[in-house]
């Protein structure tokens, strides 16, 4: 009988009722993040069944995915000034249901208010061994912490607001195990990327991640997140990384972790949730990078992946490759490095963190952008938008000619004001380029946020290791 | 909830890989606050041009596709977001079945709870599908398998496809999870009160 995994560890923690052939599982959630896109219809069937939220003191509620990235006043006129009617709308329905059911929510003028995987880290709500769903796939986020983070749909959000469980069947495992010293200008944001080139968009459906390796070990819990976070563009249900000293001195301090001898007694449960030696994995995946490159996306999605000295591969007898160059105006056997921008989006779940913002900072100081490219960096949360103004970040990327924008996801997904015209070209350190995902006709390259800041300086796709 | 047990149909073909959910529905659809019709934010971006109007040559526009309510796509259908707002505008516009070589999690597991059934098949089943748009098939959810029409002699080609046993269920007697979860809060109640540790 082998040892068990971090992910059975967490996973056989939350079984209420065991999963036979004919039934799921009945399986706890410790901790449910809320939003106003994926929440407004499994708040009205509580109401239609006169159902009560069954744990309050276990959901947190925030605004980001539809909210304007400009001060918004007040949720009357002011909100309206700034919003699209139907947006407005939702936000201010959210602040009506938290309000009758009694979910803590993080609203406008709130420090915590930001992107639901930013906010739950910041307060210290995501902890290790902690089962974490939101109605939004980037859930992944939270296992950089050994929790086991989910996307789950409105209807699901409805059963855990009722009963704080979901009817879940256990997923297989598989280890990605990381090795090699990461080189300058090279990211935890091109690790990712490179991983998903590698197994493809399908490569971990059905399993759940744990990223393992001394590469991992080496990373900070921002760039953890990073990882995490695009564990969904592969397909797995999840990814973890095992919970160690650098886990703990994140934590340290914040609002929501336990306190006093609870605390001591949390380090302890939560050093020993790393995956036993023997532990046996369904599947293993080994990536170097060693000589990992700054990674751009030259297609559609998250796996048409290219390092960005080299070309666009050929694969001409494919008829979702040959979709893909043809919607992205690019072409086969061509580098990505050089192709003209139009915008730069810094933000979103996978990169609004402080390293990130640092890092653009670095490389904006004393720069500017170039006057084709109108440059948007938008802050995780409220608190890191306060952070980097005590940094004196802002003041580098107005001078720089960027906008500095209010938190939320923005454009990442274009559901506010915010988002491509047709055809405009950004790029963006968010964590998808489908079709027309940040705006109908609008062209994605995702990569890390220093190949963002060189692209927005140069105007054209560049190399960060160039001006680092 | 409605029981389903089995129906028939012809398909549309969607002939591509990686259908993602922000092309079944864009992010601009999904500031609405109920769970109104949305069957025309279905594929808004690939059915209508900027104007508004149909573009003709895409397989959910063409003569028939709104009576179809099987759909047929490339792999790796509805990859990407956890919008449930996907099979909720696929079921809005008629479809009640998706058949693909490979189908992504989240937008099964969502899709299960909508009356929308996500069948797996084989490659050289796929492949026969993909070939052959308008073919009538049944999708027989007590059986678990879909039914193929033959060239020869009229007989059916059955093709079982996998589906969670508890779901299959669900679809069947017309239950709906919440209140099977709602029966567990005896369980559930325990479970809170003897765990180890406090979230």
């Amino acid at each position: 009988m082998s040892g068990k995994t971090l992910f059975e560890k967490v996973w056989d923690d939350h079984v209420v009722v065991p999963e036979t052939d004919d039934t799921p599982a009945v399986f706890y959630i410790d901790l449910h993040i809320m939003h106003e896109v994926t929440t407004p219809q499994a708040f009205n069937v509580l109401r239609d069944t006169g159902l009560q939220v069954h744990r309050p003191d276990l959901v947190l509620a925030t605004m980001d995915h539809s909210t304007p990235t400009v001060p918004v006043p007040d949720l009357g006129a002011g909100l309206d000034a700034v919003s699209d009617p139907e947006p407005a709308e939702q936000i201010r329905q959210m602040v009506k249901n938290c309000e009758e059911f009694g979910i803590e929510l993080h609203g406008f003028g709130d420090a915590h208010r930001g992107i639901v995987h930013v906010i739950g880290p910041e307060i210290g709500a995501t902890q290790p061994g902690k089962t974490i769903v939101c109605g939004d796939s980037h859930s992944s986020t939270h296992g950089a912490f050994g929790a086991m983070g989910f996307g789950i749909g409105s209807t699901e959000v409805g059963h855990v607001l009722a009963t704080q469980c979901l009817l879940q069947r256990k997923p297989k495992s598989m280890a990605v195990n990381i090795t090699g010293k990461l080189q300058r200008g090279v990211s935890a944001k091109d690790i990712i990327l490179a991983l998903i080139g590698k197994i493809g968009v399908d490569g971990g459906t059905g399993h759940v991640i744990e990223y393992r390796g001394e590469t991992i070990r080496g990373l900070n819990m921002e760039e953890r997140m990073t990882i995490c976070n695009m564990t969904i563009e592969a397909g797995a249900r999840a990814g973890m990384i095992a919970p160690d000293a650098t886990t703990i001195e994140f934590l340290k301090g914040r609002e929501k972790v336990p306190q006093g001898s609870d605390w001591d007694a949390a380090i302890e449960r939560w050093l020993s949730l790393a995956s036993d030696p023997d532990a046996v994995f369904d599947k293993e995946v080994d990536l170097d990078v060693s000589n990992l490159e700054p990674q751009v996306t030259f297609g559609t999605n998250p796996g048409m992946v290219v390092p960005i000295s080299k070309s666009i591969p050929n694969d001409a007898a494919n008829a979702t490759f040959i979709k893909a160059i043809d919607y992205m105006q690019v072409k086969a056997d061509q580098p990505m490095l050089g192709t003209k921008v139009d915008i730069v989006f810094v933000g979103s779940c996978t990169n609004s963190r402080m390293t990130d913002l640092r890092q653009v900072a670095n490389i904006l100081d004393g720069k500017k952008v170039a006057n084709s490219v109108r440059m948007l960096i938008v802050p995780g949360s409220q608190s890191i938008k306060n952070q980097a103004e005590e940094e004196g970040l802002d003041k580098i990327f107005v001078a720089a000619g960027a906008e500095w924008r209010e938190a939320g996801c923005s454009m990442c997904l274009g559901m506010n004001s915010d988002k491509l015209g047709k055809g405009e070209l950004c790029v963006s350190t968010s964590n998808r380029n489908f079709e027309g995902r940040q705006g109908p006709g609008g062209r994605t390259v995702l990569a890390s946020p220093e190949t963002a800041a060189a692209s927005a300086i140069a105007g054209v796709i560049a190399d960060p290791r160039e001006v680092l | 909830m409605d029981k389903i047990t089995q129906f028939t149909s012809a398909t549309t073909v969607l002939a591509i890989d990686d259908v993602d959910t922000d092309q079944i529905i864009p992010a601009r659809f999904l500031t609405a606050i109920t769970r109104s019709n949305m069957s025309n934010a279905l594929f808004a971006d690939w059915r209508f041009d900027a104007q508004g109007n149909e573009i003709a040559d895409f397989p959910l526009n063409q003569e028939g596709a709104k009576d179809r309510k099987i759909l047929v796509a490339g792999r790796n259908f509805g990859c990407g977001s956890s919008r449930e707002h996907a099979p909720w505008a696929l079921h809005d516009f008629g479809i009640r079945a998706v058949i693909s070589s490979e189908i992504a999690d989240i937008f099964s597991n969502n899709s299960l709870k909508n009356g929308l059934i996500p069948i797996i098949v084989d490659v050289a089943t796929h492949k026969w599908l993909l070939d052959n748009p308008g073919a009538e098939i049944t999708v027989d959810v007590e059986a678990s398998e879909i039914r193929l029409p033959q060239d020869k002699d009229n007989k059916v080609k059955p093709v079982s496809f996998p589906i969670d046993a508890f779901a299959r269920h669900c679809l069947l007697e017309g239950i709906d999870q919440t209140g099977y979860l709602m029966q567990q809060r005896d369980k559930i109640a325990d479970f809170e009160a003897n765990r180890s540790w406090q979230p």
